[in-house]
């Protein structure tokens, strides 16, 4: 029963968002990014992601939430095929980006990501400097012709990421040394270096104290009139801070998705309402 | 139940704790202790292993040279057969002569001279009038050793106090030894001949300069073989391959292989190398190759070893930025893994370059006087060098033995050196 209920609700969903998000953001520019539709994970045998329908909208931030191993973080890593490196795991169902179903044949794994950026739970700079952390995509992808372009591209980057004041003296010093906070800036800026569309964050601040928390939440608000962003987190306060869209999973389900003020102050589903006000999860 | 668990007399449970605290001390203590034994065990055998050989090696070092002015003799050499000409009868005479003797009839004294000076006198003698004929006539100044029973004596190693019979130098010898040294022709000095020489069958000019050079070139040719494939082995089966029955099946047999006691690999060499592939045998390729067999298994595991323990974070941080799996392996994951490699690779070379077993089976064990010329030509390698020289009946091989496993340990010592170097140049520390 739980299903078809699901079902019916993400897909009967749509019209409303768009509604909202208008009101929201003030234009009706916000297409859909990226459309999910009957998406189904599979770890070997188990299942962990049911029949998830979804619509991400460009240009805003959409917060995936729900307790652990609800299958939010699957869901997104389904975007940027990071699923495909677990051995075991399958997908099914159709995930568009710009209409395009990100499974097809046609579609390389390794551009897709150049297009879908990914952020992830514990910083994870390469053991390199800090130039070299943002230069890589550009350099792997050939983006820049010259030394002076590549420099341009990790100057902007780090600029976009909040980070170049701090770093700009040290460009040439370990990643690795750098606070958690920075780091994860960081590797926001390399993930900005390739020129996405998309940026997917699994959880990025759930290892920084609050004023880091901070600082990246700021940062998100500021991107998201770049990109599309999606993000997984535990803390509702900060999907309700960060983001336009949020989408509540509970047990590799879409429970309910919509406009974020509207999912907090008037949820639908019964599981959503205490979730939300801490009832279990 | 579970309250029944929670003490609630708490001075008992204090005085419970105590008494645990006071045990779990006690067994630290303990174990510190055997750690602490085990430890001053391992190193004392180690000390008395390397003391051992090193007090019976040391020896070789030191050699005892005289210097003489032999008078080339035209009666005695024949400026028209000058290859026909017995110098070192000559150089015995001259000897002789020095200490105020001479030959008898029947040439029993030049022979005794024979016993306590090198041949190396009579070769010199011989290279020097070749090529230049214009010395017959006149004095010449020769610098050579003592023969290795002579040397003895002079180390104190040969005693006068034994029983004439039981020993090689009878007393009239030892009195002219005795008697050149007096003269002060004889001079103690570092035995370079050791390690610029290569075998020989007159233990005193006898060196290891073949052997170290087959041993290097043979390392060379595992090191070229082995540590590329093992590396590229290890790189496809850990982050390429996909995981089944096939790869398990793999596994298995590598870690088997890694197992198998090295005098097979050594009959597979002569099976497949030399019968079947016509390698030469003896020589540092064939050596080489058997022993990059036998140290590949190695590697491969070394390898994986050091590949495992790259974070997860770091393949998915590259393939996010949308690296190809190709490009995170070799970009990211193969350098940080790099420490971890050199070090295994190292070690297993190491563990090769001491290994005899499979090089007797392969034909290593021959007489072989010199460098060897080339990858195919003729080698010998110091374990095995040490092998043949233990089993020489003369004494003064012995003491080389010593001393060429004292080489073959600085040799290692080297090696591991290098291992600890590269690892600290290929650590990331950040």
């Amino acid at each position: 029963m739980p299903a078809q209920r699901d079902d019916s609700q993400a897909r009967g969903s749509a019209p409303v968002q768009i509604a909202v998000d208008r009101a929201h953001t003030g234009g009706p520019q916000h297409a859909i990014k990226i459309r999910a539709r009957d998406v189904n994970v599979f770890y070997g045998d188990k299942q962990a992601l049911f029949d998830v329908s979804l619509d991400v909208p460009e240009k805003a931030v959409t917060a995936l939430i729900g307790p652990s191993g609800c299958g939010k973080s699957t869901f997104l890593r389904c975007i940027n095929r990071m699923n495909d490196t677990i051995p075991g795991a399958t997908v099914r169902g159709r995930i568009e980006l710009d209409g395009e179903d990100v499974n097809d044949k046609a579609i390389d794994p390794v551009i897709l990501r150049a297009r879908v950026g990914m952020v992830f739970q514990k910083p994870n700079p390469f053991p390199k400097t800090i130039f070299e952390n943002v230069a890589y995509g550009a350099r792997i992808h050939g983006l820049t012709s010259s030394k002076a372009e590549l420099e341009a591209v990790v100057e902007s980057s780090l600029k976009r990421a909040g980070l170049w004041g701090e770093v700009a003296d040290r460009l040439h010093q370990p990643g690795t040394g750098l606070s958690g906070g920075q780091q994860q800036r960081l590797v926001i800026a390399r993930a900005i270096a390739v020129s996405p569309e998309v940026i997917l964050m699994d959880e990025p601040c759930s290892a920084l104290d609050p004023i880091a928390t901070a600082r990246i939440e700021e940062l998100i608000d500021e991107l998201r009139n770049q990109y599309c962003i999606v993000i997984v987190t535990h803390s509702m306060a900060q999907a309700a801070r960060v983001s336009q869209k949020t989408a509540f999973f509970h047990l590799g389900k879409l429970v309910e998705a919509g406009p974020t003020g509207e999912i907090f102050t008037n949820p639908r589903d019964s599981r959503t309402q205490d979730y939300i006000t801490g009832r279990f999860g | 139940m579970t309250d029944a668990a929670i003490p609630t007399d708490k001075t008992a449970f204090r005085q419970g704790l105590e008494t645990r605290l006071k045990k779990r001390y006690a067994q630290e203590r303990r174990f510190r202790l055997y750690g602490q034994l085990a430890i001053v065990f391992a190193l004392g055998f180690l000390v008395l292993l390397v003391g051992r050989i090193a007090l019976q090696g040391y020896s070789t070092f030191i050699d005892y040279e005289v210097t003489q002015t032999i008078y080339v003799d035209p009666a005695k050499v024949d400026a028209s057969d000058i290859g026909g000409s017995n110098f070192d009868l000559l150089v015995a005479d001259q000897m002789l002569a020095k200490l105020g003797e001479a030959d008898d009839e029947l040439g029993e004294a030049s022979g005794k001279m024979m016993d306590i000076i090198s041949n190396d006198f009579g070769f010199q003698l011989l290279k020097m009038v070749r090529e230049d004929p214009t010395l017959i006539g006149k004095q010449v100044t020769l610098t050579g050793p003592v023969k290795a029973d002579a040397a003895l004596y002079y180390k104190g190693e040969l005693k006068r106090s034994t029983p004439q019979d039981e020993r090689k130098l009878d007393d009239r010898q030892l009195n002219w030894l005795d008697k050149m040294q007096a003269s002060g022709a004889v001079s103690k000095g570092f035995n370079v001949g050791f390690l610029t020489k290569s075998d020989s069958t007159e233990p005193e000019q006898a060196g290891v300069l073949g052997a170290v050079v087959g041993s290097a070139m043979m390392l060379l040719v595992t090191a070229v073989l082995a540590v590329p494939i093992g590396v590229l082995a290890a790189t496809y089966l850990e982050e390429f391959a996909p995981k089944n029955r096939w790869t398990d099946l793999i596994e298995v047999n590598i870690n088997n292989l890694a197992a198998v006691p090295s005098i097979v690999y050594g009959l597979l060499g002569l099976a497949v190398f030399i019968n079947w592939l016509h390698v030469p045998r003896s020589s540092p390729l064939v050596g080489g190759l058997v022993l990059a067999l036998m140290a590949l298994p190695t590697v491969i595991i070394a390898t994986r070893s050091a590949l495992k323990a790259v974070p997860p974070s770091i393949r998915e941080a590259a393939l996010g930025v949308g690296a190809s799996r190709t490009q995170t392996v070799f970009h990211h994951v193969l350098p940080l893994a790099m420490p971890g490699v050199m070090t295994g690779a190292i070690l297993s070379l190491a563990h090769a370059l001491g290994e005899t077993a499979p090089l007797l089976m392969i034909g290593m064990i021959s007489f072989v006087p010199g460098v060897p010329e080339g990858f195919t030509g003729a080698a010998t390698v110091l374990p095995v060098q040490v092998f043949i020289w233990e089993n020489a009946s003369e004494r003064a091989f012995h003491e080389r033995t010593a001393a060429a496993i004292l080489v073959l340990l600085a040799f290692m010592i080297v090696m591991n050196l290098a291992a600890i170097l590269l690892r600290r140049r290929f650590e990331r520390r950040w």
